[in-house]
């Protein structure tokens, strides 16, 4: 592989390597939705240094030019990412029906219950008192 | 909106009226707790699945037997949950009734053609999939019993969730009837289907059908009865 090609290649993939651990780091990014940009960084920085396994692979899948194997697998992962976020995406919409469902029904409740049921309008007034008589002292 | 809570009021005055607000600006909550309904406001706004579904979990957790599904918009006529109650206590072992307005010989439904076609697709290919005739799969103007609740609350379709509940409920091994019915035609608000929305609509129903009838066999949950029992007197 041409030398310049693998100092890009190298760079690029160490960079993104860098900035996914910082973004840990700094809690910006969950482990969980690390762990697939960590491991597509290492493969990529991997076949970037070690350029015989690179050629080698490039030649079992029929690819001439070795680095072109390199943005294929690189492809392959950026797949395998956004599948990875549209699973995450659904998990997510669906959790935040769940929640805005039970606000809907607790507010509705919270309404009901301070209107209507005696017992719950007792228990009310002591959560009340409680919460005010530091204020009252 | 607070003419169709009054007169569901006057027709089937043993119910409780809910009404979801699923987020709306125009003070849809407001305008039906003053005529006497009760109320869910979504947070936002959750599509049409999402709100109904909240409602059968709102009618799961307090105890309520029977369920009717109605939309606030004036299509549906109060006059005429008479037929779906009728049909649901002469057969205990139906789970949902539905209306449908094309099972009457005078119906007449005026929707356009492109609307029309789709329904009729959507009937013939739920239709096939039950083995029951199913003539109307997008009426919301349903009437379910206990296990038809309990089975939505706990999973509804999101978006344009009519047909996809007919498959649900059948791999469910519940049970439906249709009944026929009059609708009007929208007496106010916008219909959830704009006519850009349509293809989409047809594309993610099809999908839907297709994943459903895929999925087929129901995960069973804790608590349900087993998919498979032995007989009590071998």
């Amino acid at each position: 592989m041409e030398t310049r090609i693998q100092i890009l290649a190298v760079t690029a993939s160490g960079l993104l390597l860098l900035i996914v651990l910082e973004l840990v780091r700094r809690r910006r990014l969950l482990e969980r939705y690390a762990l697939l940009w960590l491991l597509s960084a290492w493969v990529l920085l991997a076949l970037a240094i070690w350029q015989g396994l690179l050629s080698d692979l490039a030649r079992v899948i029929g690819i001439i030019y070795p680095p072109n194997a390199l943005f294929l697998i690189a492809f392959g992962f950026v797949l395998v990412l956004l599948l990875h976020f549209s699973v995450a995406v659904s998990r997510l919409t669906d959790q935040t029906k769940v929640l805005a469902q039970r606000i809907a029904i607790l507010e509705e409740r919270q309404r009901r219950g301070v209107a209507e049921d005696p017992a719950e309008r007792d228990r009310e007034d002591a959560v009340e008192f409680v919460a005010s008589s530091p204020r009252s002292r | 909106m607070g003419e169709v809570v009054r007169s569901l009021h006057t027709h089937v005055p043993d119910f409780d009226v809910l009404v979801i607000d699923d987020g709306s600006t125009d003070g849809t909550k407001d305008v039906a707790t003053a005529a006497g309904a009760k109320t869910l406001r979504m947070p936002f706004n959750l599509g049409i699945g999402g709100a109904v579904q909240a409602g059968f979990v709102y009618a799961l957790e307090n105890g309520y037997d029977y369920v009717l599904q109605f939309d606030a918009d004036g299509q549906h006529i109060a006059n005429e949950i008479a037929p779906l109650r009728a049909a649901m206590a002469d057969d205990p072992s139906l789970d949902m009734v539905c209306g449908s307005r094309f099972l009457s010989a005078e119906h007449g439904y005026p929707a356009p053609i492109s609307r029309r076609t789709g329904i009729h697709l959507f009937a013939f290919l739920l239709s096939r999939i039950t083995g029951q005739r199913v003539s109307d799969p997008t009426s919301g103007f349903r009437l379910y019993n206990r296990r038809g609740i309990a089975l939505f609350a706990r999973d509804y379709p999101h978006d344009y969730p009519e047909v996809e509940a007919v498959v649900m409920l059948h791999f469910h091994r519940l049970r439906m009837r249709e009944v026929p019915v009059t609708m009007r035609t929208r007496g106010n608000g916008r219909s959830s289907i704009g006519s850009g929305k349509s293809i989409y609509y047809m594309v993610k129903v099809l999908l839907a059908i297709f994943i459903g009838v895929a999925r087929r066999r129901p995960t069973p949950e804790p608590g349900d009865e087993a998919p498979v029992a032995a007989a009590p007197n071998l």
